[in-house]
């Protein structure tokens, strides 16, 4: 354990994050397969993986960069709907699952990766709260754009139309994206294991990231800006590389979270996950990896949990936040969080400014 | 002005500088705040090893100077050449990669970081590592790493801190703050560093460990010194040549012993503690 403490900091995250994931993973699957979980559990599966990815790539915007986000579940849809759109395109042509789901993956989140650039390039120049209030009205214009967006696939390739399936002029052809109905007829090819890859990847991106000198650079400019540009740091660039990294990442757990169900409409992807997003990382931890994922599992099962409660449900959630966000900021219960966790989780609940003061000196 | 002379007359330039172009000249520069005139007509000539001191009263514009010079003020009026370049249009971190780095009077650490990440951060610029090396450790991730954190460790030996590496920068007593925040300026390679009060909240005998380092710094790393300070046995101390600012304006220029007789530096500054030593 000794040993264990002396491993460098991020490293030490690192191995318990992993561990956690594949632990989780070693004993569900197998009960799974075996039929022993009970079928509203089982169903919750892919959207507890995706979420992770979701809360996870957040941190690195809220945690890492020290940027407030409110239109997380705007990238989430980018990726889910253009994902939903290739696996649709693909389906004739590569008949191997996995392959296609991989590759759905790939350019959900390039096409949210490609949104993220184009909003973060002119709001993360500027200082203050600018990217809270455009993400936030941007995830309201996805949702919109979504709902009025008619994509059919014929022989000849994909149609698309802002004004109905008629105008799609398709002969023969499949519905992809029908307005406000959104996306029907998915082919559900997601699964548990896609979704715990895609956390372990989303693990080993954001890991890697924050221990170089790319997340480094991050982390100088979260609490420091003046200081980080003193030394050369390139404050844009490295707020873009960040930024850019945490959309890609949640455009890929939207195709998985997409491909999970049959139909899937762009009101889902509103403020409310945006918010519910956040919630997941400020309670587990701005920048606490290990913390998120155990506060998305917590905090994503726990309306479940609560169902009995039937009418009060969302009222004991609300409660149970305010005290578990009261507790994780009182410095005693924080020591005692501390000590007997052996500081694996040294780290939560630790309050990062969001904003460096600007003074002259 | 005539090129081929790139001293002016009355230079302070130590003479084994005299045959190499300066490291930072300023030209009448001065920068406004609304109507409020924070710098006005400021020209100096650095040596490329000089140690010069930038002195005067609070408030006088000593820090907004070191702010024109990195640019996080745009001049109003004037110019700065850095290593015979204009600074003007440049960001921040341009013009740290042009050569210049400073240190801040109220300490601005990445306090939450390890000592040894302050200094990996200053040395930035100089790890060859591209992103993707950086999101997949593949390739030169090992060897850059393993490069600049023996550089970073050896920063720290420089400044005998090589035992406080992975302690966490915020933690740190104030002395050592200040030591590593010079070490996090000089891993970003600088021609010149700028300090901002160096010895501020130092007992004497950090003050006197720390005019040692300041004159390592210099012969060890060949580059120069401009800084700020109130202490006026270390400025004297180390000083070659020392500008003295009153509000805003520069009031006289010249080497420890001239400044110390220099009637007009003895009215407003040194005069002014005479006077209060005289009533005390
Ligand atoms: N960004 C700014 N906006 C407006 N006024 C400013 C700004 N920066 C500095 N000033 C003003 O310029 C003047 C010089 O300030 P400066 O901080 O440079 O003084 P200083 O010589 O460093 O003093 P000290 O010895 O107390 O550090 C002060 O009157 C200050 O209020
Ligand atoms: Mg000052």
């Amino acid at each position: 354990m000794r040993k264990f403490k002396s491993i460098n900091k991020f490293t030490r995250t690192g191995i318990i994050s992993y561990l956690l994931v594949i632990l989780g993973f070693a004993i569900i699957f197998p009960l799974q397969q075996l039929g022993l979980i009970n079928h509203s559990l089982s169903g919750q599966l892919v959207p507890i993986c995706t979420y992770i990815v979701m809360a996870l790539s957040l941190n690195l915007t809220v945690g890492f960069l020290g940027e407030l986000s409110l239109g997380h579940a705007g990238f989430v849809s980018v990726g889910a709907f253009s994902g939903v759109i290739a696996a649709a395109g693909l389906q004739d042509k590569i008949a191997f699952e996995p392959l296609r789901l991989l590759i759905a993956v790939i350019i959900g989140g390039i096409c949210a990766g490609i949104v993220g650039l184009i909003i973060g390039v002119p709001v993360l120049r500027l200082r203050g709260d600018y990217l809270a209030i455009v993400t936030l009205a941007f995830g309201e214009i996805i949702k919109n754009i979504i709902n009025c967006l008619y994509v059919g696939v014929d022989k000849s390739g994909l149609h698309i139309s802002m004004n109905d399936v008629k105008s799609l002029g398709m002969e023969n052809g499949k519905i992809i994206l029908n307005g406000p109905q959104g996306a029907v007829g998915i082919d559900q090819i997601s699964s548990f294991t896609a979704g715990v890859i895609l956390i372990l990847f989303a693990l080993f991106i954001i890991l890697n990231l924050v221990n170089s000198k790319s997340g480094r650079a991050v982390m100088a400019i979260r609490d420091n800006r003046i200081a980080a540009e003193s030394v050369g740091i390139n404050i844009s660039k490295y707020k873009l590389i960040a930024f850019i990294t945490s959309s890609v990442l949640a455009g890929m757990a939207g195709v998985v979270y997409a491909m999970n169900y049959s139909t899937i409409v762009a009101k889902k992807f509103d403020f409310n996950t945006s918010i519910l997003i956040l919630v997941f990382v400020v309670l587990g931890g701005m920048g606490n990896i290990v913390g998120t994922i155990i506060a998305t599992v917590v905090l994503y099962m726990l309306p479940e949990l609560l169902r009995e409660f039937s009418d009060f449900r969302m009222l004991i959630y609300a409660v149970i936040l305010i005290v578990v966000m009261l507790l994780t900021n009182n410095e005693k219960v924080k020591l005692i969080l501390s000590n007997t966790t052996g500081k694996l989780l040294s780290k939560s609940g630790k309050i990062i400014k969001w904003k460096g003061s600007a003074d002259n000196g | 002005m005539d090129k081929m002379v790139p001293y002016p007359s009355n230079s302070i330039v130590p003479e084994r500088d005299l045959d190499k172009k300066p490291i930072l000249e300023t030209h009448h520069l001065g920068v406004d705040f609304g109507g409020l005139t924070a710098v006005d007509d400021f020209s100096i000539t650095v040596g490329r090893t000089e140690i010069s001191g930038l002195i005067g009263p609070n408030g006088a514009g000593k820090t907004t100077v070191f702010n024109l010079l990195t640019n996080v003020y745009q001049p109003t009026r004037g110019d700065i050449m850095l290593d015979g370049m204009t600074t003007a249009r440049k960001t921040c971190f341009q013009v740290n990669k042009m050569g210049i780095a400073r240190t801040f009077q109220n300490i601005r650490l990445f306090s939450n970081m390890s000592v040894l990440d302050n200094v990996k951060i200053g040395l930035h610029n100089s790890i060859n590592q591209n992103l993707f090396s950086a999101m997949t450790h593949l390739f030169n991730y090992g060897k850059s790493e393993k490069a600049a954190r023996d550089e970073a460790m050896s920063l720290l030996e420089f400044f005998d801190m090589q035992d406080v590496a992975d302690s966490e920068a915020g933690s740190l007593p104030y002395g050592a703050q200040r030591r590593l925040e010079i070490a996090r300026a000089l891993a970003t390679h600088p021609k010149i560093i700028l300090l901002d009060e160096p010895a501020a909240g130092m007992n004497p005998s950090e003050t006197s460990e720390l005019m040692e380092n300041i004159r390592r710094i210099r012969d060890n790393f060949g580059i120069a010194v401009l800084l700020i300070e109130h202490d006026m046995k270390l400025v004297m101390n180390i000083c070659e040549g020392i500008c003295v600012l009153d509000h805003g304006k520069v009031i006289a220029k010249g080497s420890p012993d001239e400044i110390k007789s220099n009637p007009k530096v003895i009215e407003a500054y040194l005069g002014k503690k005479k006077e209060g030593d005289a009533n005390a």
